[in-house]
């Protein structure tokens, strides 16, 4: 995946060498993937969600998310220099090749678990989005400039729908609670760091996701007690996504999503 | 109320699928620039006033719209009924002085 040879000058990244473009390149990806396939799983509630208002708002985020993923594939894309375009990135790898974490990946089994892997996954995202605005990468910088107040309104978004889900009917409190209780296990992963999020983070460049630990684990428990949920204490947590050993879903959703790269190579729209 | 909102109202053992028939509608207003007036925009579904402020800015505000929203639930508004037309508005039909169009008006009175 390194490209030794290109020596764009524009980048900021030229004096770079090729081991740390390849960090800088399987960084980007790590951010870029969350996104992908969380847009991918809300996509699928396209036209299905509970009322026309939620799914359109599903469809908001999931849209919000894409277009963060295709800014960051169109930069990973230059980093690499091997000119692959946004498209061959996003659908044109293997799964052991995408870096999302395990969340992202989990199925939309009822909307109590879409709400809960959102909310999960939202107040990490600004927290690392608020990070990413200090880079030194002007781009990296620039994305998330940008992706900020998107990323504030999911949360608002997800947030107030634990609220209402965890604080509602007792059927809707049971089922808030099933899902945050099966989808605890995958937030510990969020705060591992991989050999390029260190190395981009000490350069300054990436965000070191593990110094906001506990501050993540603070807030979202602040939420689940206010939606009279109760934090769920299992200390079992997997991990993989990050270094492309993915769940079972994982081959599903690329099956979708490269349906069809794969049936019509090469074709665009 | 059915849907569970954080007053806790929801009717216990209602599914989600009639849930939505019974979430109050709301009218949309929404100002699409600053200085013009708030014009409706539509209705939607929610349960209450702050899931009807989300449900607009997704629904009407989606493609850069607005730039604030008002919501008002549908059953605050008191309507005019169509059968009383004829006495609250004919009236007015063959009364055509009350627009100011006979006067001559100056040329310096422009936007008239």
């Amino acid at each position: 995946m390194n490209s030794t040879k290109n020596d764009n000058n524009s980048l900021p990244m030229g004096e770079m060498s090729g081991g740390q473009r390849g960090n800088l390149y399987n960084y980007i990806l790590g951010i870029a993937d969350n996104s992908l396939i969380l847009a991918q799983r809300l996509g699928e509630l396209c036209g299905h969600g509970p009322n026309l208002e939620t799914d359109i708002a599903l469809t908001n985020i999931s849209l919000d998310l894409l277009g963060q993923t295709r800014s960051y594939y169109q930069y990973a894309a230059k980093v690499e220099g091997a000119g692959k375009s946004e498209d061959d990135i996003a659908f044109l790898r293997l799964e052991r090749e995408y870096k999302n974490i395990l969340l992202v990946e989990q199925p939309n089994t009822h909307f109590g678990y879409v709400m809960a892997r959102q909310f999960l996954f939202d107040i990490y995202h600004l927290m690392m989005m608020k990070e990413l605005q200090k880079s030194k990468d002007e781009t990296l910088r620039a994305v998330a400039n940008k992706g900020i107040k998107e990323v504030s309104y999911h949360k608002r978004f997800s947030s107030d729908w634990i609220k209402r889900l965890g604080d509602g009917t007792e059927e809707s409190h049971g089922k808030m609670q099933e899902a945050i209780d099966d989808l605890w296990r995958y937030t510990n992963e969020m705060f591992q760091m991989t050999a390029a999020d260190t190395e981009m983070a000490e350069a300054g460049i990436g965000v070191d996701v593990s110094k906001f630990k506990e501050a993540y684990y603070k807030e979202v428990s602040e939420v689940l007690k206010e939606a009279t949920l109760t934090v769920p204490e299992s200390k079992y947590f997997a991990k993989g996504g990050k270094e492309g050993i993915h769940t079972e879903h994982m081959g599903y959703i690329l099956a979708d999503l490269q349906y069809m790269q794969k049936t019509f190579p090469n074709m665009t729209w | 109320m059915l849907l569970p909102s954080p007053s806790g109202r929801g009717t216990e053992g209602e599914g989600i699928i009639i849930m939505k028939k019974n979430w109050p509608l709301w009218e949309i207003f929404v100002r699409s620039k600053n200085g013009l007036e708030h014009r409706h925009f539509g209705s939607l579904h929610a349960a209450d006033a702050d899931m009807a402020m989300e449900n607009a800015r997704d629904v009407y505000t989606r493609r850069n719209e607005g730039v604030s929203i008002w919501v008002v639930e549908s059953s605050n508004i008191t309507a005019s009924n169509p059968e009383h037309n004829g006495e609250l508005f004919e009236p007015a039909q063959d009364k055509i002085y009350r627009h100011p169009t006979f006067y001559d008006l100056p040329d310096e009175v422009k936007h008239m």
